[in-house]
């Protein structure tokens, strides 16, 4: 892109750049340095007087992460998340798999018509499906428990998931299943031991995706999982923190940081996969 | 297609299709059915007596419902505009920078952490203290620096608090509509771009009788994308005002017809009018993935 | 080793028949070419042999037993890709021993027949590589690999060396021959490319629109083409087809046009028509010039040196002509030659329906 590099002066292009990336830099570093910060200190003066003396070491502490891990009961929510989030997004990916593979490579009636109707179901408000679920959860006594939670997301995740693998899966070459039929492969075995291998990238990035999504969920925890207190997830705990304690920042910013560093380290370890999962259907090529 | 019989495909597809079908078909129908009727924590059932359209009605006159649907129009316009904007112009710009992967990575983070968390930075910047104290909250620290009183900028009704609300949301779907329209603007073939400047377009003209016109399409499925999320609105007012203060938008009302004032008719009917408000882009997204499958 | 016997095969997909009432025999141990131009059926008919596409009528049988009905992996054949369809994910051991595994053959055996098939290819130092480190040529040299362990009844190959460049298409294409000399299992080879057909087949199907025009020995088909389709699609460069009028004369039968006036021989003269197409190979064209009777005259447009032959390109009484001559000859553009037609190999097709008539 040498080229174009004459065209737009180079001074108001990389300021223009600069502003963006301060807005969106500087909220979440006053998060991060307040949450070391004991709270007369927050209190008092803004976080951003730490900066002269960024690096000395008496003003920091890791009190606020511990009182909010014990006192607050933020550690069995931080628990609960992964209970919540890593079965479920599992669950939802492989039922996903199959009817993926089922959607893209096998013959039956109304194959095309289903897989609209399934992936059109993308965009129905949850909000319309909480009413008639509720009664039914409470008679099965599902209702607060994690398995309840995690057909729920299963269910809830499987339009977008099940669009994004058979994305994937319906790329891959007509040849390879001629030549398995040939070999002597059933739909299954050809399914599992030559679809799922050559779809490990396609599945790394949605397992990733949806993750994310279930982890950083509020609603629905919010609904399923009846505001009990030993099942809820990070982000109830911290919306409760937030309408009892709002001007406690030293716990809510050490709380909202445990909450995001996960998410953080999954984010920046495996970016490569994320995108990908996002940019599945959304651009030809 | 596979050589096998129909049953075993239906093996394949079943389990999704059950889950669907319990979880998303079944609901939806009800829940249409139920708005019809009254108060009470339960589907259907004794206590519970037909009324009609009387939901429907308080969901358009009552005073807070509109209030909801004039916030929800607001973020519907201003979120869409901004993050499809912003993400638009990130796209082309840092695709001339050298520190290009850097500086998406740090408009993308928001993207990564939950609207939870997002709600508590942004409270934190949103802070306010009274005049004669310090500030702890970087915008009201700005604010009295330029020599101006602080603002409680969470409380200012009608249209402040709101705008506040929906940069939260600007600011963690940005990214998102910036990493789409990147990957569709670096699908432009550079010759393009080459023969409309040798033919002696200025960089203004390229960018809008060139680029914006292949982006559309893009923009169009990222810009539908970002209004369906907006209607469903829900976690960053839940946490950050509830509602109070005039913030109110529908998902937080059903929530609260639903689980404070136990009234399933009214919740119905709310959780319906989102689906209406939904339905068109909806049928949009389908229209265009049936022209996508049409092709295969 | 089987035959393939295919009777009255019709292939219909909606209202398009890609395949009209085929009807052949491919014995047992030969190697049976289908060629033909693009659409013509022969990839439809080969995956029908496969098991991969259902026949719409007819009846296909490998021995003596009919498999319409029994699915690719019952039918005990094997397939080459054009496209090589190897599993990415696998190393190509395990590519050649999938179809084996899947048939709980012991692993000794596996493990024989791989090197085996791998001695054969020249692939053995490549079994722990993943088909993407392989070149072009390894790959498809899998891809027969894959064939050969399963040891079918028959071999189907679906135009294997069409992704490779012209040199490495010569060199497998000799490899695919003695390969075949060596295992003489029955094989079905599709092709476009006509050369591969002359040169590998026992026997060459051309194919047009669905339908076999013909089906025998190469040099029978080069010889003595059933009608004009076959006589230009066979043999490169093609025949040169030239309108013309039957004479007859007192005891001699003539053909002429503007630029020719040729006699025919008395034996091989017969009842033609007054309106035919004659049909002149172009390295029938290259004798010497005996008698001035029997000549084409050719005004020449272009010449291209092959190094082992002249190509003359020319018009002939309107109808433009190829030539191909022995490469010393020196031949001038906008000069006009006379160049020799050899009356035994001298082609008639009917106007009208295109068939032989000599």
């Amino acid at each position: 892109m040498m080229e174009s590099r004459r065209f737009i002066s180079r001074t108001p292009l990389h300021f223009t750049i600069l502003v963006f990336a301060a807005i969106w830099l500087i909220p979440t570093l006053g998060l991060l340095i307040t949450s070391f910060r004991d709270p007369a200190n927050i209190a008092g003066t803004g976080w951003w007087t730490v900066f002269p003396k960024l690096f000395s070491g008496g003003q920091y502490s890791l009190e606020n992460y511990i009182g909010v891990l014990r006192g607050e009961g933020l550690a069995r929510s931080l628990l609960n998340s992964l209970t919540i989030s890593v079965p479920a997004t599992a669950i939802s990916t492989f039922i996903a798999s199959f009817a993926a593979f089922g959607f893209a490579w096998m013959h039956f009636g109304g194959r095309k018509i289903l897989f609209m109707l399934v992936v059109g179901l993308m965009v129905i408000p949850l909000q319309m499906t909480f009413i008639p679920i509720l009664p039914i959860y409470s008679k099965l006594k599902l209702a607060g428990t994690f398995p309840g939670i995690w057909l729920a997301h299963t269910a809830y995740g499987l339009p977008l998931t099940t669009y994004l693998v058979h994305n994937f899966m319906a790329g891959i070459p007509k040849d390879l299943f001629d030549s398995a039929s040939i070999d002597g492969a059933s739909p299954f075995m050809t399914f599992w031991r030559i679809v799922i291998p050559i779809s490990v990238p396609a599945l790394a990035s949605v397992f990733i995706f949806q993750f994310l999504w279930i982890w950083n969920d509020l609603l629905v925890a919010l609904v399923y999982l009846s505001a009990k207190p030993n099942v809820a997830p990070l982000t109830v705990s911290i919306a409760n923190l937030v309408t009892n304690r709002g001007q406690d920042w030293e716990l809510l910013t050490a709380a909202a940081f445990v909450s995001m560093v996960l998410p953080l380290v999954v984010f920046f370890s495996l970016q490569r996969f994320f995108v990908r999962g996002i940019l599945a259907g959304s651009v030809k090529g | 297609m596979l050589q096998s019989g129909r049953w075993r495909s239906w093996l394949f597809v079943g389990p999704a299709l059950l889950l669907i079908a319990f979880f998303l078909v079944y609901p939806t129908i009800m829940t249409i059915a139920r708005s019809f009727f009254g108060r009470g924590t339960t589907l259907f059932g004794p206590s519970v007596e037909f009324v009609g359209f009387k939901n429907w009605t308080y969901v358009f006159t009552n005073e807070i419902m509109l209030t909801a649907l004039r916030n929800n129009a607001l973020w519907a316009v201003l979120f869409t505009t901004c993050t499809v904007g912003f993400g638009l112009i990130l796209a082309v710009l840092l695709d001339r920078v050298k520190y290009e992967k850097i500086a998406k990575s740090i408009i993308f983070i928001p993207a990564a952490i939950s609207m939870v968390g997002a709600s508590v930075i942004w409270k934190f910047v949103y802070a306010y203290r009274p005049a004669h104290i310090d500030q702890i909250g970087i915008l009201n620290a700005l604010v009295v620096a330029f020599g101006g009183q602080p603002v409680g900028w969470l409380i200012q009704r009608p249209w402040i608090n709101n705008i506040c609300l929906i940069v939260v949301g600007i600011w963690m779907w940005t990214g998102f509509c910036m990493v789409i329209l990147s990957a569709a603007y670096k699908n432009i073939p550079k010759q393009l771009l080459e023969a409309a400047r040798i033919d002696g377009a200025s960089e203004w003209r390229v960018f809008r009788n060139v680029i914006l016109p292949l982006l559309a399409p893009t923009a169009a499925v990222v810009a539908t994308t970002m209004v369906v999320q907006v209607l469903k609105i829900f976690d960053i007012v839940y946490v950050m005002t509830n509602g109070n203060y005039s913030t109110e938008v529908i998902a937080n009302r059903m929530y609260k017809e639903m689980f404070n004032f136990f009234n399933y008719g009214r919740a119905s009917a709310i959780a319906v009018v989102l689906l209406i408000l939904i339905a068109p882009f909806m049928i949009f997204n389908i229209r265009r993935f049936a022209r996508q499958e049409g092709s295969r | 080793m089987a035959e393939v016997t295919l009777t009255d095969i019709t292939k219909r997909f909606g209202d398009l028949t890609a395949v009209k009432d085929l009807t052949m025999c491919i014995e047992d141990g030969k190697f049976t070419v289908l060629v033909g131009p693009s659409g013509c059926g022969k990839t439809t008919t080969l995956r029908m042999i496969a098991g991969l596409e259902e026949v719409t009528q007819g009846e296909i049988r490998i021995g003596d037993r009919v498999v319409n009905r029994v699915p690719p992996k019952d039918r005990d054949i094997a397939m080459v890709f054009q496209n090589y369809a190897l599993y990415p994910h696998m190393d190509v051991y395990n590519n050649l021993a999938f179809g084996l595994k899947l048939r709980k053959a012991p692993k000794s055996e596996i493990k024989d027949r791989v090197q085996e098939a791998a001695d054969l290819l020249g692939i053995k130092d490549k079994l722990k590589s993943k088909p993407r480190e392989l070149s072009g040529g390894q790959r498809q040299r899998v891809a027969v690999g894959r064939a050969i362990v399963r040891k079918p009844k028959v071999f189907l190959f679906d135009e294997p060396l069409s992704n490779l460049d012209a040199k490495l298409r010569v060199q497998m294409r000799t490899e695919l021959e003695q390969l075949h000399h060596k295992l003489k299992t029955t094989t079905i080879y599709v092709t476009h490319d006509q050369v591969e057909a002359m040169t590998l087949g026992d026997r060459i199907a051309v194919m047009k629109d669905g339908v076999v025009n013909q089906y025998e020995a190469p040099q029978e088909t080069y010889d003595h083409p059933v009608n004009q389709f076959v006589a230009g699609f066979i043999g490169s460069p093609a025949m040169n087809f030239l309108p013309a009028r039957v004479v007859r004369t007192s005891g001699a039968t003539k053909v002429t046009a503007d630029g020719f006036d040729l006699t025919i021989p008395a034996a091989r003269a017969g009842e033609f028509p007054e309106q035919v197409i004659v049909g002149i190979r172009p390295e029938d064209l290259d004798g010497p010039v005996s008698d001035e009777q029997n000549v084409l005259i050719v005004h020449v447009t272009v010449t291209e040196q092959l190094g082992h032959a002249l190509l003359v390109h020319g018009d002939c009484g309107g109808q433009q002509i190829v030539a191909s001559l022995d490469p010393h000859r020196s031949v001038t553009i906008d000069s006009v030659v006379h160049l020799s037609v050899n009356l035994e190999t001298l082609h008639l097709f009917d106007f009208e329906s295109e068939e032989t008539l000599m």
